[in-house]
């Protein structure tokens, strides 16, 4: 291949290659084979959702926020009240939580695009603690620390109900899941997405070609707060409770270490990490919630120091090293 | 709107120009009451001794530093209080002394970049960058032009010193400037490769008007028409190199110790 | 009315000291280095962990451990620095972030283990408990002891860095790393001494603070906020910045509780929104 194509074949495709089709059947195969453990199943494909989310922002744009659980909680309430009233198409619901944060992600992207890194990353912080303590003060509202439950969702397309087992639950979640991701990988690899990463490498040079890097910034950010409000939805509906903690510090925390762990920046992290965490904390479940925090706190800093790519990462270095290997025993 | 009260506005030769451009930082003073015209077409050079000012300059034209005082006119406007993006709309556009670049994109995506920028394409999210192929080629062209074809597909970072250097250059065509200002385009390229850089530049249209720093006498006797002396952030004499060259002033303040070179 | 106002002052004053106190040793770090650290707070928890310990365990006057609790703080802090922190610094500030929330997370779970889960009590000598009364106001002991304490702290730090050779080469390291090594001076071993003397402030804060900021093992992530917020609305790099920094943070929080309790933190997050919008790069530091 001369050079000219092989470079334009390497710009960001969305197009999927036959190896990302098989993989999307993988979910489907373990809904066959494991069938009596959906709800983990469902977690991990709500949590991916919010982590993909997070890693057009902070994977892509550069932009590391400490407060996106407040997109994922408000999304959260928003589904859960909204089922509380009354309103218990599921469909509609979800997507009015989405658009719910959505609106709250403008406003704070505002704030959000001023000032530097540190600076950003408090005020990040501060957005999601501020709405914490707001959800914890409307306690009349919100449930306060008791959470919001007690309601019901109605059927999917007005057909198929939310049944205990959570059949209907894993396919819902894993349609919205690939929708999401497909809306994504189009916007990761459009000029914008381009421009975004762009932004990542050399922020200072934006503007000597002529881009307003704020204004891109905030709409990766509002888009960003959007998708991960349709996942808070997600969890409202599937296990008809929103408890406060779905707004905690530490729930964003979370969303950092899941994305880390897969690798930031090529969205199949997201997944891999979700997968990989979530697992994890389900194996570990009955492991002092303590010892778990000590063994992720050690971890962060393992992959900050050795992996920094994450489980996706060292799994690209690994297929390099193997194809030089081969590519030297047969001259 | 706001009466024209420079005279320099009238003239449409002229491509950019300054009114008394001062940037003082606390007691220092970088760039001091500097009038300066670029006619359109120009390839014009501004030298003067480390820490004389010229980068601060150029910084006050594109908007990067805001002056103190004074005011900056492309093509007669009073671009003043344009942000950095706006200027370069109109027509301005750069390189950097220290390389400003895109490491971890490769040439292509950083290339491509900038021309979906100056086509206005970059915020649109929903058509994939494989489908804009009309940029793609242009940004080809571009980027075999200034020799970098074979690493089209790599990243910057990757790149060899000197490529860097041409790649600087590649993103500030890349805007299609009708303003090319060029901070020492050349900077720590080995003397015998630099002239492949103003190779480059020398090849530009020649309705594009260029003003560009260097230290090496040798390159701006060859590419440019007219110099500017900067001294201490002041004006020290304009003219055609043959005049300046020959400037007591300029061999004892520039020439004299021009170890740098 | 008026006594009450200035009650809440002096306590506000008293809590904004111990947030100056552990904060200003991460204002002087981050200045150096740019190194975004979230875990200085397990220092000053640690500084407070080895002061309860000694009073309890071993009935040592509460006096006796501040020292000791801020030299096994700054030895913390030199080693973690020596260590670890050290392989960040040329790190993109993400890496940062993540490395030290994950040495935040660790170390709390670690205080868990070794210490309970419990909040720690001082063991508050009888000559600090009480007040006195000065013009009709009461003043807490211990709250006067805190503000005389972190004045001569504050004293001692400026003659540090405008007085000694020390302070002088800290002063150039903050104002130009590059040329600061030019000079010949050791930035690397400025830096570890910053940060040993910085962690050990904080150690001495978490030490002091038992009675006002209270101690279990959460403390690194409930104060994290408070002291990144002296920093970042301070100005990284400055000791005047954090000072005023501190002291706006600490009447506020006070005050905020004390006339609506209702309202909880909330006011504090607020202000701190407003004051990173109004000052982004600080009340009184460096350019970012
Ligand atoms: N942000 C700043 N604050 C204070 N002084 C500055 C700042 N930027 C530059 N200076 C000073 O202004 C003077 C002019 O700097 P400038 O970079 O414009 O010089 P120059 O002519 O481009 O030099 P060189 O040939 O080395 O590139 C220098 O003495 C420099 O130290
Ligand atoms: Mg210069």
């Amino acid at each position: 291949m001369s050079p000219r194509s092989s470079a334009i074949e390497r710009l960001a495709s969305p197009r999927p290659r036959p190896v990302e089709v098989l993989a999307w059947l993988l979910p489907a195969l373990a809904f066959f084979l494991v069938p009596d453990n959906l709800a983990l199943g469902v977690s991990i494909m709500t949590y991916a959702v919010a982590v993909l989310a997070l890693d057009l922002v902070l994977g892509y744009a550069g932009i590391v926020s400490l407060g996106h659980a407040a997109f994922f909680g408000v999304g959260a309430y928003t589904a859960g009240l909204l089922a509380v009233q009354g309103w218990k198409e599921p469909l509609t619901g979800m997507l009015l939580a989405g658009a719910v944060s959505l609106a709250l992600g403008f406003l704070a992207s505002f704030l959000v695009v001023r000032g530097k890194d540190l600076t950003r990353l408090m005020v990040t912080l501060g957005i999601g603690l501020v709405v914490y303590e707001l959800a914890n003060r409307l306690s009349s509202v919100t449930g306060g620390m008791d959470g919001l439950s007690g309601f019901e969702i109605g059927p999917i397309f007005g057909v198929f109900s939310f049944d205990l087992y959570g059949r209907t639950a894993w396919w819902y979640v894993y349609g919205v899941l690939i929708l999401v991701f497909v809306l994504l990988r189009l916007v990761v690899s459009s000029p914008f997405g381009l421009s975004l990463r762009a932004i990542r490498e050399g922020v200072s040079r934006m503007p000597a070609l002529g881009a307003s890097v704020d204004h891109r910034l905030r709409t990766a950010f509002t888009l960003s707060a959007g998708v991960t409000g349709i996942a808070g939805g997600l969890l409202a509906q599937t296990t008809q409770f929103v408890g406060i903690d779905s707004l905690s510090v530490g729930r964003s925390a979370d969303f950092l270490v899941m994305l880390v762990l897969g690798g930031t920046g090529r969205l199949y992290g997201a997944l891999i990490g979700t997968t990989v965490f979530m697992i994890a904390h389900d194996y570990l479940a009955d492991m002092n919630p303590v010892y778990w925090e000590f063994w992720m706190g050690l971890l962060l800093m393992a992959v900050v120091l050795f992996a920094r790519g994450g489980v996706v990462g060292a799994g690209r270095r690994l297929l390099q090293t193997v194809k030089t290997k081969f590519a030297r025993a047969a001259p | 709107m706001r009466a024209d009260t420079s005279i320099l506005s009238a003239d449409a030769s002229i491509a950019l120009s300054t009114e008394r451009l001062t940037k003082v930082w606390g007691s220092f003073i970088a760039n001091s009451d500097i009038d300066f015209r670029l006619p359109v077409g120009a390839r014009h050079a501004l030298i003067g001794p480390n820490g004389a000012g010229k980068t601060t300059f150029i910084n006050m034209l594109t908007g990067v530093l805001a002056p103190t005082s004074g005011r900056v006119f492309i093509g007669g406007e009073d671009v003043t209080a344009d942000h950095q993006e706006r200027r370069v709309r109109k027509g301005i556009a750069r390189t950097f002394q220290i390389n400003n670049l895109f490491p971890g994109l490769t040439v292509l995506d950083s290339v491509l970049l900038a021309i979906l920028e100056r086509k206005n394409l970059a915020e649109n999210w929903f058509r994939p960058l494989k489908s804009h192929m009309a940029e793609i080629e242009e940004a080809m062209d571009l980027i075999t032009d200034l020799g970098l074809e074979a690493q089209a597909g790599v990243e910057v970072k990757t790149l060899a010193y000197g490529k860097q250097r041409l790649m600087e250059i590649a993103l500030a065509l890349a805007s299609r400037p009708r303003i090319l200002l060029l901070d020492e385009p050349a900077a720590g390229i080995p003397a015998g490769e630099s002239s492949e850089v103003f190779s480059v530049i020398a090849r530009l249209p020649s309705d594009v008007s260029i003003l560009f720093i260097e230290h090496d006498m040798d390159l701006v006797r060859r590419f440019s028409q007219r110099i500017t002396v900067l001294v201490g952030g002041k004006v020290l004499t304009e003219g055609a190199p043959e005049e300046i060259m020959v400037d007591p002033r300029v061999r004892e303040v520039y020439l004299g110790e021009s170890a740098h070179g | 009315m008026a006594s009450n106002i200035l009650g809440i002052l002096f306590d506000g004053l008293a809590y904004g000291s111990l947030l100056f106190l552990i904060g200003v040793g991460l204002s002087i770090t981050m200045g150096l280095m740019n190194f975004i650290n979230l875990a200085h707070g397990t220092f000053a928890m640690a500084g407070g962990y080895i002061s309860a310990s000694l009073s309890q365990k071993s009935g040592m006057p509460f006096l006796a451990t501040l020292p000791v609790a801020f030299v096994g703080a700054g030895l913390f802090g030199l080693v973690a620095e020596r260590l670890l922190f050290r392989r960040l610094y040329k790190a993109p500030h993400l890496d940062q972030v993540l490395f030290t929330f994950g040495f935040v997370l660790s170390s709390i779970a670690a205080a868990h283990y070794f210490f309970g889960a419990g909040q720690q009590m001082g063991v508050m000598p009888s000559f600090l408990q009480g007040q006195i009364r000065v013009y009709g106001i009461d003043l807490g002991r211990y709250r006067l002891l805190l503000i005389a304490f972190v004045g001569l702290i504050t004293l001692a730090l400026h003659l540090i860095l405008s007085k000694t050779r020390f302070g002088a080469q800290v002063r150039a390291a903050v104002d130009n790393q590059d040329a600061a090594a030019g000079l010949g001076i050791n930035v690397g071993l400025i830096f570890s001494l910053c940060f040993a003397l910085g962690t050990g402030l904080a150690g001495l804060g978490g030490a002091l603070g038992i009675e006002v900021l209270g101690l279990d093992p959460g403390f690194p992530l409930k104060y994290m906020v408070y002291f990144l917020l002296v920093v970042v609305v301070g100005g990284a790099g400055t000791i005047r910045g954090p000072l005023i920094a501190a002291m706006i943070l600490g009447v506020f929080d006070v005050a905020g509780k004390y006339y609506v309790p209702q309202a909880g933190a909330f006011i504090i997050y607020v202000l701190m929104i407003v004051l990173l919008l109004a000052f982004p790069t600080g009340l009184g530091g460096k350019r970012a």
